[in-house]
């Protein structure tokens, strides 16, 4: 099987489910301009290259550029799911949320409950999120737990290219609204992916290493981050698990409690800032649910309360690191009532 | 005296072993044994399989403890008589490293490629080890299974022979769109494969269902049938556990997933996580839910085997054997036991359905005395 990096599996996924269903379009800025395609307009395929060769072989009909409008860009697309299509617009940084998320949070999360189940709403919006780029405060955010804490949407941050694009092949069959968030400092990394067609369910978490000592829940990067702490770890002779939910909205909530209740130790990753976030949910989850299990305090390893800085030296201090993970899992290991 | 000091290396079961983990040793320091005794265990990326001794000796040194995870051809132990010191071990231990993959390991990893065939418009994947003027042998897998499932039979038996195993249509790496799924439809499908890969003669295995379409092959050309190997097979009685189909074909997830595949085996904790991540990953392949509902409403409609062979089977004129384990939970044993006594039957004890992967040693040998007794 092919090794392929995220931006060619989500390329192919895109390519593949417009080849079986013409009513799948892509919409936003650059989709289509730019260098590198056959098409007049030679074809750039998106900042980072995700929609290259689409204009190409599906024309302008169902590779629209857009101006530079999201809140056009949302609304567009939120009325053409709603009225027949299937597309997938472009949010080409998660933090222009801010500019059209009237479309996506009153209208397109929305639709289906306020029109009595009549309406479906099968729109992807794709989005880069994540800090590492000294792309500073407004253009290296992890919003998704914005999007989560929406009934209506679905969320998905796939760490690697085999789940990247199973998941948004599946966002894309999906009826409802799905937000889809890309890691920018991700699209290179390879994976093994069929070339056929396939699917992931949403709310099926992954679990990469099997252990009994700590539960570690990651997302997105923060899933390399955790198995490099989990390696150094193992040589101590802790043996953590590891599981990834994939999708933040719906959650896998039995895979986690499954696993605390065994190991009765968590450690939850988590790129985004703390307060609200995925870590506090996936946290409030477990005190819930397993708290008899518990042995040991929840730890969040997160971002702080912070805007992400743009000086590097400190955008690394920002992010979590394996160190500070390692950390956290012999924190949890070690404690005694 | 070194050249007495021998290594106990990791070995390499399946194209995509890169690594193992020691399960648990089955003899202790300092215990001898015999060519072909149990060593350890180790899990793979399917199941926990047994090691077995290549060669008679003393367990001198255990290097990889349970729980310890080896790259292929690392050291697990060192076997050497008793009379060489500890610290000649010791120094073996110490100079030993594992061996850099060579020009030709790389050429053999390159040959051990899956590779495509068209027969009857479908485009299949198979695999093919080993080469030689002898009469070749074709694995034929079982229903939801792929060529994978001979990861620790087709290496054995390649040696000195070439050994094909096939991806069925709708499985593993093959055109998943079919347009019939019965045993006469596919021993056809089958037969172009053969033409496609020029094989006249051949040793015939299926395993479940490909022991089905096996039987389908041998009934058609009974000639072209060198040997008939028969594992846990289908088509020889009406029984099968309908729970383990539906189950199979309806499981999305992997708790689903893990209900399903524990009924294969006679131990589940010997089932790893990869085995059953490999199943969700081609579970979830476009056209394969609907390829295994029509091989499951062809084969067995209504929880019952649609055909039964077994007089035709008895009636073959030409070497066959069947191999069943007493604890199958998918096709009851008694399958095997309600044969024509002339059969020759080879029951194996703790074993579910799966005993070329849960005993491949035994299994192994079985198969090549078969062959090696017809070449």
């Amino acid at each position: 099987m092919a090794l392929k990096s995220i931006r060619q599996a989500l390329n192919e996924a895109l390519a593949q489910e417009m080849r079986r269903d013409p009513r799948v379009v892509v919409i936003g800025e650059d989709v289509a301009g730019g260098a590198g395609s056959q098409g007049q307009r030679d074809a750039y395929g998106g900042v980072l290259g995700v929609t290259k060769g689409l204009f190409g072989e599906f024309g302008e009909g169902r590779v629209i550029d857009t101006p530079i409008t999201e809140s056009a860009i949302m609304g567009a697309a939120a009325g053409a799911a709603v009225t027949g299509l299937r597309p997938v617009a472009e949010l080409m940084f998660c933090d222009f949320l801010g500019v059209c998320f009237d479309q996506i949070l009153n209208q397109a999360a929305k639709f289906r409950y306020m029109f009595g189940g009549k309406a479906k709403t099968p729109l992807v919006i794709r989005t880069m999120i994540g800090a590492g780029r000294s792309a500073a405060a407004q253009h290296s955010q992890s919003l998704y737990h914005i999007f989560t804490s929406v009934p209506g949407l679905k969320c998905v941050v796939p760490s690697n290219a085999y789940d990247a694009k199973g998941l948004l092949i599946q966002a894309i069959r999906d009826d409802d609204p799905v937000i889809f968030c890309e890691h920018k400092l991700m699209y290179d990394l390879r994976t093994e992916v069929p070339d056929e067609p396939y699917t992931i369910p949403f709310g099926e978490a992954n679990i990469l290493r099997d252990g009994d000592d700590v539960t570690v829940v990651a997302l997105s990067r923060m899933v390399h981050y955790a198995d490099e702490a989990i390696d150094t770890l193992a040589n101590e002779g802790i043996v953590c698990e590891l599981i990834d939910p994939r999708t933040t909205s719906p959650l896998d909530e039995d895979t986690i409690l499954e696993s605390v209740e065994r190991t009765g130790r968590l450690v939850v990753v988590d790129e985004a800032t703390p307060r609200c976030g995925m870590a506090a949910d996936i946290a409030a989850l477990v005190a819930d649910k397993a708290f008899a299990s518990l042995k040991a305090p929840v730890k969040r390893v997160t971002a702080p309360h912070t805007p992400v800085p743009f000086a590097p030296s400190l955008e690394k201090l920002y992010i979590p690191s394996p160190e500070r993970i390692a950390d956290a899992v012999r924190e949890v290991h070690g404690y005694n009532r | 005296m070194s050249s007495e000091i021998t290594a106990i290396t990791m070995p390499k079961w399946g194209l995509t072993m890169t690594e193992g983990k020691v399960v648990g040793w089955l003899k202790q320091q300092g215990q001898s044994f015999a060519e072909g005794e149990e060593l350890l265990e180790i899990e793979t990326t399917k199941i926990t399989n047994v090691m077995e001794a290549p060669a008679g000796g003393t367990l001198r040194r255990i290097v990889a403890p349970a729980g310890a995870t080896l790259p292929v051809g690392g050291l697990l132990a060192v076997v050497a008589p008793e009379e060489v010191a500890e610290g000649e071990i010791d120094t073996f231990v110490a100079g030993f490293a594992v061996p850099e993959p060579s020009a030709d390991a790389e050429a053999d990893t390159e040959a051990a490629r899956p590779r495509e065939l068209e027969a009857a418009g479908l485009r299949l994947r198979y695999l093919a080890l080993g080469e030689s003027d002898s009469v070749p042998a074709l694995l034929l897998h079982g229903f939801g299974a792929d060529l994978n499932t001979w990861m620790f039979t087709q290496p054995a038996l390649a040696d000195g022979r070439r050994v094909v195993a096939l991806d069925l249509p709708g499985h593993g790496g093959s055109a998943k769109q079919l347009d019939r799924a019965d045993a006469e439809s596919l021993a056809a499908i089958v037969d172009h494969a053969l033409n496609a890969l020029g094989i006249e003669r051949l040793h015939l295995v299926g395993h479940s269902m490909g022991g089905g379409i096996a039987i389908s092959l041998a009934l058609r050309e009974p000639e072209r049938v060198a040997t008939l190997t028969l594992i846990s097979s289908a088509s020889l009685g009406p029984e099968i556990n309908a729970a383990f189909i539906d189950g199979f074909v309806r499981a999305a997830r992997r708790r689903e997933a893990i209900e399903a595949l524990k009924l294969l085996v006679h131990d589940p904790a010997l089932v790893s996580r990869t085995m059953i991540e490999d199943v969700l990953r081609y579970k979830r392949l476009d056209g394969v839910p609907e390829a295994l509902a029509a091989f499951a409403k062809e084969w067995f409609p209504d929880g019952r085997q649609r055909v039964a062979l077994s007089d035709a089977v008895a009636a073959l004129k030409l070497p066959v054997q069947i191999i069943w384990g007493r604890d199958d939970r998918i096709i009851p044993v008694a399958h095997a036991e309600g044969l024509a006594s002339h059969l020759p039957v080879h029951i194996l004890e703790q074993t579910g359905h799966l005993p070329h992967m849960e005993k491949a040693g035994e299994v192994n040998r079985l198969i090549k005395r078969l062959i090696e007794n017809h070449a």
